[in-house]
C-alpha cells in the first residue's frame, strides 16, 4: 500500500506546517459562540439543586419558597419531570444511549451520591434560578455512605468486565505467577492516587431549544455530536433526524464531555416542561459531580526479571472505587502489558462499590496511570541492577506486540530515546541516585516510556469545489480547542489544491457528516482521511467529467490515466495535456462539486484496504498490526532539601505518531498533555471526606491544576514517521500520548534526585518530607 | 446568594452608622473574599456598604514606622518602593498571596478579615462549627492536612489564611479602628484576632460598625532585614501550607533582635516568642536557627493529616532565617 498521500513534498503545501489557528482571531474577539452563547428568543435558565448527603432518601421536597420566588417559571423534581423514554438504568437504556451512568437523578427518591441533582429550577435570569435553588427545602434521611474502596464497609469483588464492558476482569498470557517465583529479582510495589478530575475551561452546558413538539436542538459542549444525537434520540424517543445537536467550539473536554451526562438531559426535559429554551452551565462545583472523574485507586504492580534484567513475568492487579451500578475501572493493565517484551503477564481488576457517582475517562485512561505502575518499576529494575533507565528499557524492547503476537505497524520509540537523550543532555546524569545538589536542591533526571493505541474508528466528510476556486468542506467532528478547525483547513486545502483562505471547513453540528467523538486520539485521523478522501472523490468526478466533454484537452482519456496537482486535471504519461479545473467546471456549467467518503482508522482501515488488497506486497501483514504511537519523556526536577517542594526544571518530549499536521498545534498537543501529567504527578487531587463521602475541595482554588510557575520551558519533538496500515493519511492521534508516562517520569527523576522511591500521587512536600530526606 | 441592598459611603462616619443599624450589613473593600462567601451562601447579608470612595489611603514611612490605609490594594503596598525597602516581609507576603488580579482588587483591611479555607466551612453541605455554631467539625478526623496544629480546639481546628499577617504580627502591627460615633482605638494585631476555642464562629474583636482606617507597623532593624517564606502546593497561586515571617537584626554575627511568626499552621496568625528568645544573643548560624525553631511547635497539637506541619514548619523558619542571615 503506498497511497500515504505525500503532502510534504508539494511546494506551497500546507500540511505538516505550523499554521496559526484558523479560529483563534473569532475566540479572541469573543466571536466563538460556546453552548452556553446562544441568545435564542425566550431564551431561560435552568440551575439544579443538590443533595447535601451522599446516601439516602428524599422525605419531602418543598419547592413553594423556591416557586415564588421572582422570575421563577418552573421547580422540577423527581415528582413532576415527565418521564424519560429511555434510561440508562435499564440495559436496553445502557445500550442505546452514551450515557455512561447507569442511573439518572430525579427519577426517584433515593440518593446515591453526594451532590446528585434532586431539582432543577427554572427562571427568567441566572440569578434568579441560582436564588431560587438554595430555596428549595428537601430533608433527608440520610445513611452512612460507603466513601471508597479503603472504607471498613465496602466489600471488594471481581468483575467480569470493567470499563463498561470493553476490558476483562481478569488476564492471563504465559505461566505468570510461576515465572515470578522462580525469577532471580522479584519487585513488589504498590502505587496509589487519587480522584482527578478533568476540570476543563469551560464547564459542561446545555441550551436545549425544542423547535417543535416533536423537534429539538441542543447546543452542548460535547465531545460528540453524533453520540450526544443518538442518546437524546433514545432518551426523548424522537427519531434521531429530528434531534440536532450543535458544538461549534469546545473549551476543553479531557474525556469528561465524552459522553451525554444526566445534566444534559435534564435541561432537555426541563426545556420540554417549560415549552422554552433552556440553557443550564454547571458551576464549577458540580463539575466535580456531574461529569466523571479518574477514579481513586491502588495497583499492585510485580514484576519478575532475569539476573541480567530481562522481564519474565508482570502481574498487575488493581483496586478501585466505583459507583453503586456501573462496574467502571479504567484498564491500565493494557499498557503494562504492551510496553515491553515479557513472555507472561497477568492482570485482575477488583472493584468496590461507594457512594460515588460513575468515573469516566480522563486523558489517557488506563495507559496515564498504568504506566505510572510500570515505568516506575522499570526505574526500580535498573536501579537494582544499576543499569541506566534507558538501557534496561532497551533490554526489554519489544521488537512485536507481546500482548496480541502481532507486528507493530509502526513504532519509533528506539528513536525517541536516542533523540530524548541527546535534547536532554542524558548523558550528563549521574548514575547514583542523590548525588546530585545544587545549594539546597536535590537534582534529579528522569525518564519514562509512553505509548497509545490507535483505535478503531471512522467517519464521513463532505468537500463541496466551486468552479471560482473556494470550498466548503464538513465534517460533524468537534474541535475540543486543539486545532481540529486548522489541521482540517489544511488537509482540504492541499487536497483540492487551493489556497488555504479559499477553504471554509465546518465541523460540530449533526446535520454535517457523521463523525466520531473526539475521544480515543481518534479524530485527526479519521477526519483527515475521510477529508482527505472526499477530496478525491471531487477529483474523480471532475476527471469523470472531463474525458466525456469534447472540448476537453482530456477528452475521452481514460480516467485512471488522469491525475491531479495543484487543481490541474492532466495525464501522467503527457503532463501537458490538461487544464485547470475552473476551466473545465466554467465551460461545462458545473457550479460546483461534491465529493463524499468515508475514512476509516486502525484496524478498521487496515481491513478495508486488506480486502481491496492495495499493495500486494504487504498483503500478508494487512490486517494484522498491532498500531501504537510511542514516546519518551525525559524530566528534570529540583527538590528543596529543607522544604520538600518539587519543581520541574526541564522538559523533553520526543513522540512518533505517524504523520504531524501542524507543527504547531501538534506541540501545543504535547506540552498540555504533558502540563496535565505534571499537575497528576505533583499536586492534583480531589478530596472526599471519609464519613460524609463529599469532597472537600471542589473549586479551583483548592484543586491545584499547574501554574505557569510550576512548568519550565519545554522542549517537543516529533520523530517522522510513516505509517501505511492505519489511515489515508498515516495520522495517529496525539490527544493523549502526551500524558502517558509523565507521572513516572516526573517521580524517576524524585527518585534519582533524592533516592527516595514515592508511589502515593500527588507528590506534595508533605509526602516528600515523611519519606525522609538525606541530609 | 440573597438579594441585598448596596450603598457607597461618603465618610467613615456614614459607613460605620450604616452597619451598626443592621446586624446583616456588611463592608466591602475589593470584594473578592466577601462576593465568594455569599456566592457560596456562606454569608448573607441584606446590604452592602461599598467603602471604595473613602479616603482611607496612603503607604507613609517615618521615623517612628509604616502606616498604610486600609483601602490600599494588596498590589500597590506590595510594590511600593517604601514597603519593599525597609519592611521587605510585607511586600514578599502581599506579593505571595492569591493572584495579581487578586491582589489589584484586594484591599489590606479585606486581607485581615477574610475568612479560612477549610473545605467544610466553604460548602454549607457539611456541618461546621465555624459557619453554624454548635453543628460539629468535621475536620477532626476528616481532610485535615491543610488545618492547624496550634491554637486549634475541638470544636475547630481552622487555619487564618493570610499571609500578610503572618508579617503584621511578626512586626507587632497594629490596627486603628473606628466606630460609628467617630471614636477611634488601637489594637495590636496579635490580640486582634480570637483563638476558637468553644466559639470559633467569633474570630476578632471587631465591634458591629467597627471600620479598619489604617495598619501602622513600627520601624525596627529586624524589620529592614526580614523576609516572608511560602511552602504551598504549587508554585504560586496556593495559600501556605506553612509559611514563615522572620526579621533579624544581626551585629557582629550576633543576634540582636528577632521576629518570627507562621502561617498556615494557627487559627490565627501565630507569632513564636519563644524562638525570638532563643534567638537573641546567639550567633546568626544554622545550629542556632534550628534548636530555636524546635520550640516553635512545642505545644502542637496535630492531627491524622497534618503532623508533617511540625517539621515543615521548623524547617520553614529555619531556611527563611538563613535567608536573612545571608
Ligand atoms: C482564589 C483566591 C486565592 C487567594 N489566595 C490568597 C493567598 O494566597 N494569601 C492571602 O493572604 N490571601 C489570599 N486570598 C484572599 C485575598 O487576599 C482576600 O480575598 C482579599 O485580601 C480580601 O480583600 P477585599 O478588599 O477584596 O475584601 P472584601 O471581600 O471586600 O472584604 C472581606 C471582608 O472584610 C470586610 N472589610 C473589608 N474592608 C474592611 C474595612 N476597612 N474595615 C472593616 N471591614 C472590612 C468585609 O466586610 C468582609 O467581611 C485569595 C483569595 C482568592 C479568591
Ligand atoms: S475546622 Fe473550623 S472551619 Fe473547619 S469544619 Fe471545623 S469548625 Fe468548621
Amino acid at each position: 500500500m503506498s497511497s500515504e498521500p505525500q503532502f510534504s513534498d508539494q511546494p506551497g503545501g500546507f500540511v505538516g506546517k505550523p499554521l496559526v489557528r484558523v479560529e483563534g482571531r473569532e475566540k479572541v474577539t469573543g466571536k466563538a459562540k460556546y453552548a452556553a452563547e446562544f441568545a435564542l428568543p425566550g431564551l431561560t435558565y435552568g440551575v439544579l439543586a443538590t443533595s447535601p448527603i451522599a446516601k439516602g432518601k428524599i422525605q419531602s421536597i418543598d419547592t413553594t419558597a423556591a416557586a415564588k420566588e421572582l422570575g421563577v417559571i418552573a421547580v422540577l423534581t423527581h415528582q413532576n419531570l415527565p418521564k424519560l423514554a429511555k434510561t440508562p438504568d435499564t440495559p436496553e437504556g445502557k445500550k442505546d444511549t452514551n450515557a455512561p451512568m447507569g442511573f439518572m437523578p430525579l427519577t426517584s427518591d433515593e440518593i446515591f451520591y453526594a451532590a446528585q441533582p434532586v431539582a432543577l429550577v427554572v427562571a427568567d435570569t441566572l440569578e434568579h434560578a441560582t436564588h431560587a435553588a438554595t430555596l428549595v427545602k428537601v430533608t433527608y434521611a440520610p445513611q452512612k455512605p460507603i466513601a471508597d474502596f479503603h472504607d471498613p464497609k465496602a466489600e471488594l469483588f471481581d468483575p467480569e468486565k470493567v470499563q463498561d464492558g470493553k476490558q476483562k476482569g481478569h488476564t492471563k498470557r504465559g505461566e505468570p505467577q510461576a515465572a515470578f517465583a522462580s525469577s532471580p529479582i522479584q519487585l513488589t510495589a504498590t502505587y496509589t492516587h487519587p480522584v482527578y478530575n478533568h476540570n476543563p475551561m469551560e464547564p459542561g452546558s446545555t441550551t436545549a431549544h425544542w423547535e417543535a413538539a416533536d423537534r429539538l436542538t441542543v447546543y452542548e459542549s460535547t465531545q460528540g455530536v453524533t453520540r450526544t444525537q443518538s442518546t437524546l434520540s433514545a432518551m426523548t424517543g424522537l427519531p434521531r433526524e429530528q434531534v440536532r445537536v450543535i458544538t461549534k467550539y469546545l473549551g476543553g473536554g479531557f474525556g469528561c464531555k465524552g459522553s451525554t451526562w444526566p445534566h444534559t438531559v435534564l435541561t432537555v426535559q426541563a426545556a420540554k416542561a417549560v415549552g422554552r429554551p433552556v440553557k443550564l452551565m454547571l458551576t464549577r462545583p458540580q463539575m466535580f459531580t456531574s461529569m466523571g472523574h479518574r477514579e481513586d485507586q491502588s495497583q499492585v504492580m510485580k514484576l519478575g526479571a532475569s539476573a541480567d534484567g530481562k522481564i519474565t513475568s508482570l502481574i498487575h492487579t488493581k483496586q478501585s472505587t466505583t459507583s453503586p451500578w456501573d462496574n467502571y475501572a479504567e484498564p491500565n493493565s493494557k499498557i503494562v502489558d504492551l510496553l515491553y517484551a515479557s513472555p507472561s503477564f497477568e492482570s485482575s481488576y477488583e472493584l468496590a462499590r461507594a457512594n460515588v457517582m460513575t468515573s469516566t475517562f480522563m486523558r489517557a485512561p488506563g495507559e496515564a496511570p498504568g504506566s505510572f505502575a510500570i515505568e516506575c518499576s522499570m526505574d526500580d529494575l535498573a536501579a537494582r541492577l544499576g543499569v541506566d533507565p534507558i538501557e534496561i528499557r532497551l533490554r526489554n524492547y519489544a521488537d512485536h506486540d507481546y500482548g496480541t503476537g502481532q507486528q507493530w505497524s509502526s513504532k519509533s520509540l528506539k528513536q525517541c530515546y536516542t533523540r530524548g537523550a541527546e535534547l536532554f543532555g542524558w548523558s550528563k546524569r549521574n548514575p547514583k541516585a542523590g548525588a546530585t545538589r545544587d545549594g539546597r536542591y536535590f537534582v534529579g533526571m528522569g525518564m519514562a516510556s509512553a505509548s497509545y493505541p490507535v483505535h478503531n474508528s471512522q467517519g464521513t466528510a463532505r468537500a463541496r469545489l466551486y468552479a471560482d476556486g473556494h470550498a466548503v468542506v464538513q465534517a460533524g467532528a468537534t474541535d475540543l480547542g486543539t486545532g481540529t478547525y486548522t489541521v482540517m483547513t489544511q488537509v482540504a486545502a492541499d487536497s483540492l489544491g487551493l489556497p488555504i483562505e479559499k477553504v471554509r471547513f465546518e465541523l460540530g453540528d449533526t446535520q454535517l457528516p457523521t463523525a466520531p467523538n473526539s475521544g480515543g486520539s481518534v479524530a485527526a485521523g479519521t477526519v483527515s482521511s475521510s477529508i482527505f478522501l472526499a477530496c478525491q472523490d471531487v477529483w474523480q468526478k471532475l476527471i469523470k467529467a472531463a474525458v466525456i466533454d469534447k472540448k476537453s484537452p482530456l477528452y475521452r482519456a481514460k480516467p485512471e490515466d488522469v491525475t491531479v496537482e495543484k487543481g490541474r486535471l492532466f495525464l501522467k504519461k503527457d503532463p501537458k495535456k490538461g487544464e485547470a479545473f475552473g476551466e473545465l467546471m466554467k465551460r461545462g456549467e458545473i457550479t460546483d462539486i461534491e465529493g463524499m467518503a468515508q475514512g476509516k482508522y486502525g484496524s478498521g482501515y487496515e481491513d478495508a484496504a486488506a480486502a481491496k488488497n492495495a499493495d500486494p506486497t504487504q498483503k500478508d501483514q494487512a490486517g494484522h498490526h498491532s498500531m501504537h504511537s510511542f514516546g519518551a519523556h525525559f524530566c528534570e526536577v529540583r527538590v528543596d532539601m529543607d522544604l520538600g517542594t518539587i519543581r520541574v526544571s526541564k522538559w523533553v518530549s520526543v513522540i512518533g505518531a505517524g504523520r504531524i499536521l501542524n507543527a504547531q498545534t501538534a506541540r501545543s498537543q504535547i506540552i498540555g498533555g504533558a502540563i496535565f501529567g505534571i499537575g497528576s504527578a505533583l499536586m492534583e487531587e480531589t478530596v472526599r471526606d471519609p464519613h460524609y463521602s463529599r469532597y472537600t475541595n471542589a473549586d479551583l482554588a483548592s484543586y491545584h491544576v499547574p501554574v505557569n510557575a510550576d512548568i519550565p520551558n519545554m522542549t517537543v519533538e516529533f520523530v517522522e514517521e510513516h505509517d501505511p496500515y492505519i489511515n489515508a493519511m498515516g495520522v495517529k492521534g496525539i490527544g493523549e500520548i502526551a500524558m502517558v508516562g509523565v507521572a513516572a517520569a516526573v517521580a524517576n527523576a524524585v527518585y534519582h534526585a533524592t533516592g527516595k522511591r514515592l508511589r502515593d500521587l500527588p507528590l506534595t512536600p508533605d509526602k516528600v518530607l515523611m519519606a525522609g530526606l538525606p541530609s | 446568594m440573597n438579594n441585598f441592598a448596596y450603598t457607597q459611603a461618603a465618610s467613615t462616619k456614614e459607613a460605620a452608622t450604616a452597619t451598626q443599624s443592621d446586624k446583616h450589613a456588611a463592608f466591602i473593600s475589593g470584594g473578592t473574599s466577601l462576593i465568594d462567601l455569599m456566592k457560596s451562601n456562606i454569608e448573607q447579608h441584606s446590604l452592602l456598604v461599598d467603602l471604595n470612595k473613602l479616603s482611607l489611603l496612603g503607604v507613609e514611612n517615618s521615623a517612628t514606622g509604616l502606616r498604610i490605609g486600609a483601602l490600599e490594594r494588596m498590589s500597590d503596598v506590595g510594590e511600593h518602593p517604601l514597603v519593599v525597602q525597609n519592611y521587605p516581609v510585607i511586600s514578599q507576603s502581599l506579593l505571595a498571596s492569591a493572584s495579581p488580579q487578586l491582589r489589584n482588587m484586594a484591599s489590606m483591611g479585606g486581607n485581615l478579615l477574610q475568612r479560612t479555607r477549610c473545605g467544610y466551612f466553604r460548602d454549607v453541605a457539611f456541618p461546621c462549627n465555624k459557619r453554624v455554631p454548635g453543628s460539629g467539625c468535621p475536620a477532626q478526623d476528616g481532610d485535615n492536612r491543610t488545618l492547624a496544629i496550634l491554637g486549634g480546639s475541638t470544636s475547630c481546628i481552622a487555619t487564618h489564611a493570610s499571609d500578610l499577617c503572618v508579617a503584621l504580627v511578626a512586626l507587632e502591627a497594629k490596627l486603628t479602628l473606628e466606630n460609628a460615633k467617630g471614636a477611634t482605638r488601637t489594637v495590636p494585631l496579635a490580640d486582634f484576632y480570637k483563638l476558637p476555642g468553644k466559639t470559633p464562629h467569633i474570630e476578632n474583636q471587631l465591634q458591629p460598625g467597627e471600620l479598619i482606617t489604617a495598619i501602622t507597623i513600627p520601624a525596627a532593624a529586624h524589620a529592614r532585614k526580614s523576609h516572608y517564606l511560602k511552602v504551598r502546593d504549587r508554585a504560586s497561586y496556593a495559600y501556605a501550607l506553612v509559611s514563615a515571617a522572620v526579621g533579624l537584626d544581626v551585629q557582629g554575627g550576633t543576634i540582636r533582635s528577632a521576629r518570627v511568626a507562621l502561617g498556615g499552621v494557627g487559627t490565627v496568625p501565630w507569632r513564636v516568642p519563644a524562638v525570638e528568645k532563643a534567638l537573641v544573643g546567639k550567633a546568626a548560624t544554622e545550629d542556632t536557627f534550628r534548636a530555636a525553631a524546635a520550640l516553635a511547635v512545642r505545644d502542637a497539637a496535630p492531627r491524622e493529616h497534618n503532623k508533617f506541619k511540625i517539621e515543615l514548619a521548623q524547617r520553614t523558619i529555619v531556611r527563611a532565617l538563613l535567608e536573612v542571615a545571608a
